[in-house]
């Protein structure tokens, strides 16, 4: 089982405990089974078959860039997170 | 420079070449934004609000329109109305209504200097008589220019429209556009825990990137709807996004040819004249190009957000961490964003801490919208932490190295946010501050009379992002490599891009010819920001240049009539690994090579880079009686990852510290009541001269970065965050005053040794 | 309108050793009569008040903010810029050492501290650290911290002794 953290609105929103485990061998079939175990949250990770704007996965320790698509394979955590602006 | 990578025998990283663009730039030669003249150009002016908070009731350009060697005039009326869609989710995020809207308002003026009508004439003196014609009928309301004043009940609102989102909830009528929070462990009992607990609220004034050269815009709409534009900037493709978007074409129908980008520091990532130049010019099927004044720099663009930070830290007995707490309010100008998520990012960044709370606001106040600045948001929350880490250190009598060290950040540790670190080079910077030269000096306790001396230490950090890159390379008759890329080169990146090509290569940095082009040559690459060219378009070089050589094995295999397999490249020579007289040079394969000419390319779309930390030295001298403060002495340390070409590495560590010496001593929007820049001019925006500033000793730490094959970490942007707490701290080591605001000038030094005695 | 009936001035000046005659409004800087009238760009604006010193030139041996003198002004005067110090032979030292000691970063302040270095070289060979930073102290660079251009103005004037 992976490890899942969802943003702190999210948790606070929809009840969902700090950290919960989930299972998935990319990240969209991952969220459709938190959804299972956590009905609403799909609507706040997911737009439009993609990872929403303004909404990142962080997978051990790295920002996908893939999105949904991403494998999970041998991955121990995931951190949805708001995506970052900045930069010069 | 201290590495702790086993030194790989490069041949081309680590070097120092002369920059490809070096030329052009020491002879005049370099097209910057203003420099562009087209045949038949007119000259475009806006017209901008004198007041930092108004409705518009009426727009009248009739007189205007009258003029003579006037040809157009426009008003938010020309440009589309925009809906409330959220774009990106990077460095141009926000809404298309606001993107809008920032580029010329439509309803309402949220500061002063917003555009609310452009002008296009026959030459600049023309345009601007034409300006002052325009006639505009106000309502004035009450501006709110500070995150108290815009936080406060009864506040004037900025967005009657707009619904913040406040930890998950919609709220309207609100100045905070958001309020984010980030919670790791328990901190009630973390704080109950602790035997020292230290909290202090720093408030930072609003400040500007300060780049020399203005914004400028100039465009060509033609009569089969293309816009081609011509501008300054820190990213073309954000450009054309931009312009697409906010003048609804497709972006196939916009083309962005970058000029030479006279500084940016984050602030040209946002688009300002552009589209006005645009619509100027399909009203006169004409070039026309528009330019900002210095006063409408400071006034219209930037800035770096201003805002206050409460940090509290408990430490048990042994010095260790239990507990740490921020609050971060901050500035996002008339529009959101103020980086609060780069802020909670940041705050805690250089310490491991069990538990950790942070509540983070972007507030909506009436100045210009915020632009990312140099690593946005971390100085700002750096200024609080280091600040109180500062104080614990004093208080318990800890060496403020040891104590870093003792709580340092490393692979593994788990961050604010959750995530954990993967490698990272902090501990080693901290190693080699402490075995300084700097830090093993005396600091000299006998200045001149009236003097008195204080060394501060302070550390950093910023994130460095990746995002998307293309490179294209093609392989020239005489063996030389033409490299194209989209990355605007704000400061030596063309060179630090052509010298990995060249790396893998095995040929000298000057036979790779690297050019920046235009977005219809090349594939999308973000903006040069978040310190991530030399890492992902670098990146995109290197995998370009395996290609090339696959391509010349390739070539060669058909040349010989031998399998591809028994063909190897080094160095510029391609040979059979069985034939010893089977070889040839990069030029003899060059030349006429079967089946067409050598070319490749490749791109990129990387996580971060991992993550960059800087350490600080600062030694003050400073006047009791007038206040002036003197750096005397100051080394910045960080970690480079791998120094692809040194002295422009050296360079961002010196400009990134004289900018955060500015912010800490001298720099800020000095606006009154009416939220109107008092000192929009460089004699009064005081930014450090060659004078104000010692020699920068620079220590390039190298821990190579686990995302990149030469181990790139970003450089540009940690270099500005320590600056602003080393020297508050270094104040308070001369002075026993903690100044929590910056800038800390000489008033405040007065003033405050005032009333300590 | 009135302000654009204003007449034309002939003006006979030397630029970059080149002696021409040109056509300038009595209104127009010298910056602008440089890069718009003239065309040459070499000489960059950062704020047209006289606090950048991007535009500096040499004017008769002496440097200046060109957006605050009239294009009118140089009747009868030498003006020097960034595009007459290179020679068909090479680069001037100055403008070598910047780029050996990458003193530039984004370059838009390089054509001003180059004209303003070359006229404290032209006087004085071999000027202190502290001297060099005096001098210079009319020049706003925003990138570099200043610590490679002080050092490239240094390696050029050992260079020239
Ligand atoms: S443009 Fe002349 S001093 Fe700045
Ligand atoms: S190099 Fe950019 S301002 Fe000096």
């Amino acid at each position: 089982m992976i490890k899942i953290f969802l943003p702190y609105k999210i948790r606070e929103t929809l009840g969902v405990p700090t950290e919960i485990e989930a299972d998935g061998s990319n990240l969209r079939n991952l969220i459709d089974h938190i959804e299972d175990a956590y009905p609403g949250v799909k609507d706040y990770l997911v737009d439009e078959g993609k990872l929403k704007p303004g909404m990142s996965a962080v997978i051990d320790g790295k920002t996908t860039r893939l999105g949904l698509i991403h494998k999970l394979d041998d991955v121990s955590e995931i951190h949805f997170l708001p995506s970052i602006a900045g930069g010069s | 420079m201290v590495s702790t990578s086993e030194n790989k025998n490069y041949k081309v990283i680590g070097t120092r070449p002369i920059r490809h663009d070096g030329y052009d730039k020491v002879t005049g030669r370099a097209q910057y934004g203003a420099d562009i003249k087209l045949p038949g150009m007119l000259i475009g002016a806006v017209l901008r609000s004198p007041y930092a908070h108004a409705k518009i009731k009426s727009i009248d350009t009739s007189e205007a329109e009258k003029m003579d060697g006037v040809f157009a005039v426009m008003t938010s009326k020309d440009l589309p109305r925009l809906g409330d869609v959220v774009r990106g989710n990077s460095e141009e995020s926000g809404s298309e209504k606001h993107l809008s809207e920032n580029v010329m308002a439509f309803d309402k003026v949220l500061y002063k200097g917003h555009v609310v009508a452009g002008v296009a004439a026959k030459d600049q003196n023309t345009a601007f008589e034409a300006v002052k014609k325009i006639k505009v009928d106000y309502e004035v309301l009450k501006p709110v220019i500070n995150v108290d004043q815009a936080m406060a009940k009864d506040a004037p609102i900025l967005h009657e429209d707009y619904s913040g989102d406040h930890l998950g909830k919609k709220v309207k009528n609100s100045n905070i556009a958001a309020h984010a929070r980030h919670e790791i462990g328990d901190i009630d009992d973390g704080f109950k825990k602790s035997d020292l607990v230290v909290e202090k609220e720093v408030d930072m004034q609003t400040v500007h990137q300060g780049y020399i050269e203005p914004h400028t815009g100039t465009a060509v709409w033609d009569e089969e709807d293309r816009v081609k534009v011509w501008t300054s900037t820190q990213g073309s493709f954000s450009v054309r996004d931009s312009v697409s978007k906010v003048l609804e074409l497709d972006v196939s129908r916009v083309k962005v040819t970058p000029m030479e980008i006279g500084g940016g520091f984050g602030g040209k990532i946002p688009i300002y004249l552009e589209p006005i130049a645009a619509v100027l010019s399909k009203k006169t099927r004409r070039p026309v190009k528009a330019m900002m004044s210095r006063t409408d720099v400071f006034d219209a663009t930037g800035p770096g957000p201003g805002g206050k930070v409460k940090v509290k830290i408990g430490i048990d007995s042994e010095g260790k961490i239990l507990a740490a707490y921020a609050d971060i309010r901050l500035e996002a100008g008339a529009y959101p964003e103020a980086f609060i998520e780069a802020a909670a990012k940041c705050v805690f960044s250089c310490y491991d801490v069990p538990s950790m709370k942070i509540d983070a606001y972007d507030v909506l106040v009436n100045k210009p919208s915020s632009a990312p600045y140099r690593a946005p948001a971390s100085p700002q929350v750096a200024f609080a932490t280091e600040t109180v880490v500062d104080e614990i250190c004093e208080i318990k009598g800890y060496d403020p190295i040891d104590f870093r060290l003792k709580n340092v950040a490393e692979k593994g540790t788990r961050t604010a946010l959750g995530p954990k670190y993967r490698t990272i080079g902090l501990k080693e910077c901290l190693e080699a501050a402490k075995n300084s030269d700097h830090w093993k000096s005396n600091l000299d306790s006998n200045p001149s009379p009236g003097k008195k001396r204080g060394r501060g230490i302070a550390s950093g950090y910023w994130f460095n992002i990746g995002f998307k890159s293309s490179v294209n390379l093609s392989l020239n008759p005489d063996g030389k490599v033409a490299l194209t890329e989209g990355s605007t080169d704000i400061g030596g990146s063309r060179a630090s891009i052509a010298m990995q090509a060249a790396e893998v290569l095995g040929i000298p940095a000057e036979d790779v010819r690297p050019s920046v082009v235009d977005t219809d040559s090349i594939g999308i690459t973000d903006v040069t920001g978040g310190s991530r060219t030399t890492y992902a378009t670098g990146y995109a070089a290197y995998n370009a240049a395996h290609k090339l050589i696959e391509e010349i094995i390739e070539k060669a295999a058909l040349k010989w009539d031998i399998s591809k397999d028994h063909i190897e490249y080094s160095d510029g020579i391609v040979k059979s690994k069985t034939d010893s007289e089977l070889k040839m040079t990069l030029k003899e394969i060059a030349d006429d090579p079967p089946g067409g000419p050598i070319v490749s390319s490749a791109s990129v779309d990387l996580e971060e880079a991992g993550g960059g930390f800087a350490v600080h030295i600062a030694d003050l001298e400073i006047d009791e009686e007038t206040g002036k403060t003197d750096v005397v002495n100051y080394t910045a340390i960080q970690d480079v990852g791998k120094a692809i070409h040194p002295s422009y590495v050296e360079g961002q560590m010196q400009g990134g510290a004289a900018q955060g010496i500015g912010w800490a001593l001298n720099e800020e929007y000095f606006m009154n009541e009416d939220g109107v820049m008092l000192n929009s001019s460089y004699l009064d925006y005081r930014m450090p001269i060659a004078l104000d500033l010692p020699m920068i000793d620079t220590i390039m730490i190298e821990v190579p970065s686990e995302e990149h094959p030469y181990g790139v970490r970003g450089v540009g942007e940690p270099p500005i965050v320590p600056p602003v707490p080393a020297i508050g701290n270094a104040i308070n080591d001369a002075l026993g005053l903690r100044l929590l605001s910056t800038p800390m000038k000489p008033s405040k030094i007065t003033e405050a040794l005032k009333r300590k005695k | 309108m009135a302000e654009n009936k204003v007449k034309k001035v002939a003006v006979n000046t030397t630029i970059n050793g080149e002696e021409m005659d040109i056509l300038v409004d009595p209104y127009v800087s010298l910056l602008e009569t440089l890069r718009e009238v003239i065309g040459i760009t070499g000489t960059k604006e950062g704020c047209n008040d006289g606090n950048c010193g991007a535009c500096t030139v040499n004017l008769d041996g002496r440097i200046v903010d060109s957006c605050l003198v009239l294009g009118v002004e140089v009747e009868g005067k030498n003006v020097e810029t960034v595009e007459g110090m290179a020679t068909p032979d090479g680069l001037h030292p100055l403008q070598q050492a910047f780029l050996e000691e990458a003193a530039l970063q984004c370059g838009i302040c390089t054509p001003g501290f180059l004209v303003s270095a070359k006229a404290l070289l032209d006087n004085e060979p071999d000027p202190s650290e502290e001297r060099i930073r005096h001098w210079l102290a009319g020049n706003l660079c925003r990138c570099t911290g200043y610590d490679k251009i002080v050092k490239a103005v240094s390696k050029a004037s050992k260079k020239s002794k």
